[in-house]
């Protein structure tokens, strides 16, 4: 999918995912490591606060790895 | 002959403990053979026995794999192996994942054979065939009675350093390794019969089958965030609640595209997965765990971002099609187009 995305869009795409591996497999061009499979962007043993904050740092990840010209598969 | 002693690798799914929400469980073990093990022991030869069987939860072994693997390799190893078989792992991709890094590891470490099934789009496929035996299967438990005898078949020529046929006659894939064989037509003679084939629009076989690089040049970074149009996707199956397009649990057909203007948070009440391959618990009580949308629009409001699209596209990567998945997202990349996104967020579980 994101690879398709990325070059039918014809603009930067991002892969948030826990398994990288895979998406460096499957091709993806930016990859930003997730926190776990059933919760990519969470931790439900955190509070609430925290949880978002969490989440907000991986946003942030993401959108720097839009923001940054790649020559290559990248892992922010 | 002394007996030959058989260690075999499983999920917690065919280790028999449980579903995903068992999918998080640390490496165990049992004697003797558990679930497909047993099938696997009657197509084996008769001096080879499964003497063990180690099982991982999927989401555990990929999310932990340095600490699991050492674990399972700790354990196969208290067997005193001759050989290990994982799997097969069908189209499963955190099980083929694991499968394949167990049987890597297993030849490394511990200096013997391992073998494992799995169907050719399985994630696990691409990146370990040229490590390890990995035998074509199909894509569902249902091929569990054709995989069997197929992995039982180079598993006892392995263990017992019989020679092994080539991809085609033992059914794995090809490993890229290419080996010298005297045949009784050259080369140039062998090439004009299958140029004269191609002609006659005739089936023909490569002797060397060019690699296809399928990569995408990556499209150059967003300049300026603050004026930047962001799209969400997701394969984690996030839907407004009820799945009102049911989309479905496992090899999805279609995705979704829904609107969340005026949406800034994903809530119990209002969204959850359609995803059948991971415990939906999490996602279900809070769909931004998948979807950060309540981020996005934080980031909107402080200026940081442009704006968050206002559609977002939703799909269940669960089995699903290489060649599904594909098309999905070239309809959604033509109508991010069209709608004049400047970056994409693709969220996975």
């Amino acid at each position: 999918m994101i690879k398709e995305l990325e070059d039918v869009a014809d603009v930067p795409a991002v892969h948030i995912c826990t398994v990288v591996p895979i998406s460096k497999t499957v091709g993806a061009n930016r990859i930003v490591p997730a926190i776990a499979i059933p919760h990519p962007l969470g931790d439900p043993k955190m509070s609430p606060e925290e949880e978002k904050a969490l989440r907000r740092q991986i946003v942030e990840k993401a959108l720097k790895a839009l923001t940054t010209d790649v020559e290559e598969q990248t892992v922010f | 002959m002394a007996e030959i002693r058989v260690v075999h690798y499983l999920n917690q799914f065919f280790g028999q403990i449980g579903g995903e929400e068992k999918a998080d469980i640390a490496p165990l073990k049992q004697d003797g053979p558990v679930g497909p093990g047993t099938a696997l022991q009657q197509a084996l030869d008769e001096d080879m026995k499964i003497v063990g069987t180690v099982i991982c939860g999927d989401s555990y072994f990929n999310e932990n794999t340095e600490t699991a693997l050492n674990k399972i390799i700790e354990m196969i190893k208290s067997y005193n192996p001759d050989i290990v078989i994982a799997g097969p792992g069908f189209n499963a991709g955190r099980y083929g994942m694991a499968c394949g890094t167990v049987c890597k590891a297993v030849q490394e470490r511990l200096n013997i054979p391992a073998l494992t099934g799995l169907y050719e789009e399985n994630p696990g496929t691409d990146m370990f065939k040229k490590d390890i035996y990995i035998i074509k299967t199909g894509n569902s438990a249902a091929q569990m009675r054709k995989a069997v005898p197929a992995m039982a078949k180079l598993a006892v020529k392995l263990a017992k350093g019989l020679p092994v046929g080539s991809p085609d006659e033992e059914g794995y894939f090809a490993k890229g390794i290419r080996k010298n064989v005297f045949h009784e037509k050259r080369g140039s003679a062998r090439a004009v019969d299958m140029l004269v084939a191609k002609l006659k629009g005739e089936p023909f076989k490569t002797e060397y089958p060019m690699p296809i690089f399928d990569r995408v040049t990556p499209r150059p970074g967003v300049k300026d965030l603050s004026k930047a149009k962001i799209a969400l996707v997701t394969s984690g199956g996030i839907v407004p609640k009820g799945n009102p397009d049911r989309i479905e649990s496992s090899s999805a057909s279609k995705y979704g595209k829904y609107d969340i203007t005026g949406v800034y948070d994903l809530t119990e009440e209002t969204y959850e997965t359609a995803h059948g391959g991971y415990d939906p618990v999490y996602a279900n009580q809070d769909a931004d765990r998948v979807l950060p949308v309540d981020v996005l629009r934080e980031m909107e409001k402080e200026g940081i971002i442009g704006s968050l699209h206002n559609v977002f596209y939703t799909t269940v990567g669960n089995g699903t099609s290489v060649a599904n998945s594909k098309k999905f997202a070239h309809e959604i990349g033509l109508e991010l187009k069209e709608a004049g996104v400047d970056a994409i967020i693709l969220t996975s579980t």
